[in-house]
């Protein structure tokens, strides 16, 4: 095979085009990527499908439109997969789980997979993750472990651990993930990625497996955040499909990557966001405020207990969803699901409810935040990924169990559906990556694109192909 | 508050029943870990006095 560049070096765009331009045909760039999944998937875990079929199809189509002389889409040729709770037509969506392998094979993809179809790009498959996203770590009984691509002996995390492990080892360009409590912002921090999860109701949930209703969110994970801005803005859009969408204007981020950061607000989140971690996470935040000129530190007010009513949500929702399933089938369950499931069965209403209304209240002192601020930045992770056989954490000198805690700085976020940019940053002499969150308010992720865009460009943030052994 | 004498092993017994859920010996120690720090977190939220007038978010805009 005779490309002129290694596609599974570059990003999204860059291959989109190099497709345009002619540089490398679409069906060389899929076979390129099939063949390093092939080679890689084994030690990564992160396929659980491979859709080769439907990819030489499409990328045969995209070639032979630009053979037509028609003017190809934005993402012409671009490798992406997903992460498998996603509707691909002809696969049951197993969501990670055992049972759902028993459903009929979806009818048709999901909304987002078939926006990023009509652009162009290429389906590669369906991604490992956490059972039923109630997960942290990107471990599976079913599937087995994903594999962090920059060492393989640790977690990717979770839940869209397969995204994680896809796009840092060059499977593919890019992925989408879900993120409920975290599992877009976790990985993306340990596995080294760009990683967007929009503002709640903003993307279409349709055709993908929920988990808790209140907050599920979807985005992409890339490895540059013009990939990221790209994806999210093809994505955007209505969808009598989904009730839960809000109804909002179409905001594109493309325009708005380049622009400078002058006159934004700065703050580096404190109290909750200052405790809880390991050095690294810290460091890391550091290393993004000094680079933006960030000095000024903000309270979240009561964030601590914020997470704690998106705790109390999440297993009951979760546990709802899947109440039927507990009862009638918990052997084919993985236990470290299973057994959150029945504990969250048990949850008093009236635990939810309050928790609903902290949520509102927390919600209501953001927007007091946000009024003197565009930006606020925290750690996206307590510390770098952990070993795949990590169990406990120590965190502030509290060994903690390890699994529910990965979240302990996302999990605030989410519960109130601020749109958070990940950036990947590589402290001097560290082997691993770790996140920062960059924390817009609510519809303003392009501003938080725009800063992961700057940070990008000083080279502060920067998301590497892992070289994997493979 | 009524909440602080929160038994989780009794609670799980007793919502077992209820619910119609099976657990098997194995695995009870672990569903009881995860009602513990369920209850704990709950106990936080519990005990966050708010207005009567606070709506909760079930339909939620962020």
């Amino acid at each position: 095979m005779s490309l002129l560049f290694d596609p599974s070096l570059g990003t999204a765009t860059e291959i989109a085009d190099a497709v345009r331009s002619g540089t490398a045909s679409a069906s060389d760039i899929a076979r390129t990527a099939l063949d390093r999944i092939a080679a890689m998937n084994p030690v990564l875990n992160a396929f659980t499908d491979v859709t080769a079929e439907r990819a030489l199809a499409k990328a045969e189509a995209v070639d032979a439109a630009r053979a037509r002389g028609e003017a190809l889409p934005p993402l012409a040729g671009v490798p992406f997969a997903v992460k498998n709770l996603f509707d691909i037509e002809g696969l049951p969506t197993r969501a990670g789980s055992k049972i759902n392998r028993e459903r009929t094979p979806a009818v048709h993809d999901a909304t987002l997979v078939a926006r990023l179809d009509a652009a162009g790009a290429v389906l590669l498959g369906g991604l490992n993750m956490g059972e039923y996203a109630y997960d942290f770590t990107g471990q599976n009984a079913h599937d087995g472990n994903a594999r962090n691509p920059h060492d393989t002996r640790r977690m990717t995390g979770g839940s869209s651990g397969g995204s994680g492990g896809a796009v840092a080892s060059g499977m593919v360009p890019l992925a989408l993930g879900s993120d409920t409590n975290g599992s877009i912002r976790v990985p993306s921090s340990f596995c080294g990625l760009f990683g967007l999860k929009p503002t709640y109701g903003r993307l279409s949930r349709a055709g993908t497996f929920p988990f808790v209703a209140s907050f599920d969110h979807l985005g992409p994970m890339a490895r540059s955040t013009a990939d990221l801005a790209l994806a999210f803005d093809i994505c955007q859009g209505p969808d009598p499909l989904d009730p839960h969408l809000a109804r909002r204007p179409v905001t594109p981020t493309m325009p708005e990557l380049g622009k400078a950061l002058d006159g934004l607000r700065f703050g580096i989140l404190g109290d909750h966001f200052k405790r809880n971690g390991h050095p690294e996470a810290f460091a890391a935040v550091d290393v993004v405020a000094r680079a933006l000129g960030a000095t000024r530190e903000v309270v979240l007010p009561e964030a601590a207990r914020a997470r704690a009513a998106a705790f109390v949500i999440a297993a009951a929702e979760g546990a709802a969803l899947h109440l039927d399933r507990v009862r009638s089938r918990p052997q084919d369950f993985d236990p470290d699901t299973r057994d959150r499931f029945i504990a969250g069965a048990m949850i008093p209403a009236a635990w939810v409810i309050k928790a609903q209304k902290v949520r509102r209240w927390f919600k209501d002192r953001a927007a007091e935040v946000f009024a003197d601020h565009d930006i606020l930045i925290a750690p996206a992770t307590p510390c770098f990924a952990p070993t795949q056989d990590q169990k406990t954490l120590v965190l502030d000198g509290v060994e903690m169990m390890l699994r529910p805690n990965m979240g302990i700085f996302t999990q605030p976020l989410s519960c109130i559906g601020l749109p958070v940019a990940t950036v990947p940053i590589w402290l001097d002499g560290a082997a691993l990556p770790i996140g920062v969150q960059i924390v817009a308010a609510p519809w303003r992720e392009d501003l938080a694109l725009r800063v992961s865009a700057a940070l990008e460009g000083m080279g502060v943030a920067k998301s590497i192909v892992a070289e994997v052994m493979a | 508050m009524k909440d602080a004498a929160f038994d989780p092993t009794a609670h799980v017994a007793h919502m077992e029943t209820m619910m119609g859920l099976t657990i098997e010996e194995a695995w009870r120690p672990v569903v009881i870990g995860h009602m513990t720090a369920i209850a704990k977190a709950a106990e936080m939220v519990m005990g966050f006095d708010l207005p009567d007038d606070i709506e909760p978010a079930g339909v939620f805009e962020a």
